[in-house]
C-alpha cells in the first residue's frame, strides 16, 4: 500500500507585515498622546460616579493644594498673552517683552500679581523649587476673580465660546478654603462650574449588572 | 514566503575559488513585533485612562430680590452638615429639627435619603425632596464632593451647599458641646 505522505511546511511566518501595522499604530499614539504639564501643585483628587469627562480646551483651571492655596493655569498660548496684557493694566503693573513671552509658556502658577514678574524672572529649573504661595481670593483682595474674568474675556474674544471653570481641589483641603474659592467666583456671579475628580464605580450600576 | 533560503551555502557546481557564503536577509522580526505591541498597549492603556472627570456644580445665584427665592416645602425638606472626622449630621424640615447622626458609608446617609424620598413618594407621588448642604470648618473638600456625589447617586432633584445658620451650630453644640466652629489647621 502506498503511503500519503503530508508534505512538511514551514510553520515560520513573515513577520514584516504585522510589524508595520504595530510601528504604524505606535506612531499614532505616541504622537496624538499629550504628555501631562508641568504643575507646581500635587493635588489628590477625591473621586465621584460623575462620567463626564474634562474636554481639553477652553478651561480656566483653578487648582487647590491641600494648604488651601489656589493656582490658575489656562491652556493657549495665545490667550495667556491676552490675560496677562489685561491684567497687567488692570493692576497696572508693568511687564516686559520677554515677561510676557514666558508667562505665554508657564502653565500654571500661584502667586499673587506683584509677585509674577519676580517669578518670571526666574529660570525653569528655580522655578519648580520656589514655593508658590497661592493667588489672593479673600474679599478684601481678590485678585483670583480678576484673573477668571481676564480669561474669559480673552477666551471668548479668540474663540467666541465662554470657557468653563474648573476647580481641582485636593481632597484634604478644609471647606473654608473651597468656600472662599467658591464665594470668590460667585462674588462675580460665576455661578456654574466644574469640580474635577477621579472616577469612581457607580453603585447603582453595580446592582443592576 | 517565509521559508529560509535554503540555497544559501548550498552551492557546489563552481569547484574552486573562494566565494563568501550566502547569507539569507531575513530577519526574524518576532521580538521587534513583542515590542511594539507592547508599546502601543502602554500607550493605549495611558491615554485613555488619564483623562479626569467633572462633576457639574450649579451653586445657587445670590440674589438680594427676595422675590426669586423659591419657597420649598418643610415635609420636602432635609438638612446635611458635613462635620469633621467624616461624620455628618441631618435632620428633617425646618421646624423644630432632631439632629441625628450619620457617615459616608454605604448604609449611612445614602439610606437616610433614599428612605425620605420614598416617604415622599408614598405621600404625594412626587419625588420632590430637598437637600440642603451645610458645612462646618471642619469639613473637607472631599467630604463636599462625597455628598454632592451622593446626591446623584440617590438622584436628589434639588440640592444646594448653603451656609451654615445659628440653629445649626446652636443645634450641634447641644449635641457634643462643642461649637463646631473651632477649625482643625488644613491639611491634617
Amino acid at each position: 500500500m502506498p503511503k500519503v505522505k503530508i508534505p512538511r511546511k514551514s510553520t515560520l511566518i513573515d513577520m514584516t507585515a504585522m510589524c508595520d501595522v504595530s510601528f504604524l499604530l505606535l506612531t499614532f499614539f505616541m504622537l496624538t498622546t499629550q504628555f501631562k504639564p508641568d504643575e507646581p501643585v500635587v493635588v489628590d483628587t477625591p473621586s465621584s460616579i460623575s462620567e463626564t469627562k474634562l474636554m481639553d480646551d477652553g478651561v480656566v483651571l483653578l487648582s487647590m493644594n491641600k494648604e488651601g492655596n489656589v493656582f490658575f493655569s489656562m491652556t493657549g498660548q495665545n490667550t495667556r498673552t491676552a490675560i496677562i496684557e489685561d491684567m497687567s493694566a488692570r493692576y497696572k503693573i508693568p511687564f516686559t517683552e520677554a515677561q510676557i513671552k514666558k508667562f505665554a509658556k508657564m502653565e500654571s502658577f500661584g502667586v499673587p500679581i506683584a509677585q509674577l514678574p519676580a517669578l518670571l524672572d526666574l529660570k525653569p529649573e528655580d522655578r519648580k523649587t520656589f514655593v508658590q504661595p497661592g493667588i489672593p481670593c479673600d474679599t478684601a483682595k481678590n485678585e483670583l476673580v480678576g484673573w477668571v474674568e481676564a480669561s474669559m474675556i480673552a477666551y471668548s474674544a479668540e474663540k467666541s465660546v465662554k470657557p468653563k471653570i474648573a476647580i481641582k481641589g485636593d481632597g484634604k483641603a478644609n471647606f473654608p478654603a473651597v468656600k472662599k474659592l467658591i464665594d470668590a467666583l460667585q462674588s462675580k456671579n460665576f455661578n456654574t462650574f466644574y469640580f474635577i475628580t477621579d472616577l469612581e464605580a457607580n453603585p447603582n450600576k453595580k446592582k443592576e449588572g | 514566503m517565509a521559508q529560509m533560503d535554503e540555497s544559501a551555502g548550498g552551492g557546489g557546481k563552481h569547484k574552486g575559488g573562494v566565494r563568501s557564503k550566502k547569507m539569507s536577509t531575513r530577519v526574524d522580526m518576532t521580538p521587534m513585533v513583542d515590542l511594539a505591541f507592547l508599546l502601543v498597549t502602554f500607550f493605549m492603556l495611558t491615554t485613555t485612562f488619564n483623562k479626569p472627570t467633572v462633576m457639574d456644580i450649579k451653586m445657587p445665584a445670590k440674589t438680594k430680590d427676595e422675590k426669586q427665592n423659591q419657597e420649598i416645602k418643610e415635609s420636602e425638606s432635609m438638612t446635611v452638615i458635613m462635620d469633621g472626622g467624616d461624620t455628618l449630621w441631618y435632620y428633617q424640615g425646618i421646624t423644630d429639627p432632631v439632629l441625628e447622626m450619620s457617615n459616608y458609608s454605604d448604609s449611612g446617609i445614602r439610606d437616610v435619603i433614599l428612605k425620605k424620598k420614598q416617604e415622599i413618594i408614598a405621600k404625594t407621588d412626587s419625588n420632590r425632596i430637598n437637600v440642603l448642604l451645610k458645612a462646618t470648618p471642619r469639613a473637607s473638600y472631599k467630604n463636599v464632593v462625597d455628598m454632592f456625589d451622593e446626591m446623584s447617586i440617590t438622584s436628589v432633584p434639588v440640592y444646594a451647599l448653603v451656609d451654615m445658620t445659628k440653629t445649626d451650630i446652636d443645634l450641634i453644640f447641644k449635641k457634643t458641646g462643642r461649637m463646631p466652629a473651632a477649625a482643625t489647621p488644613s491639611g491634617k
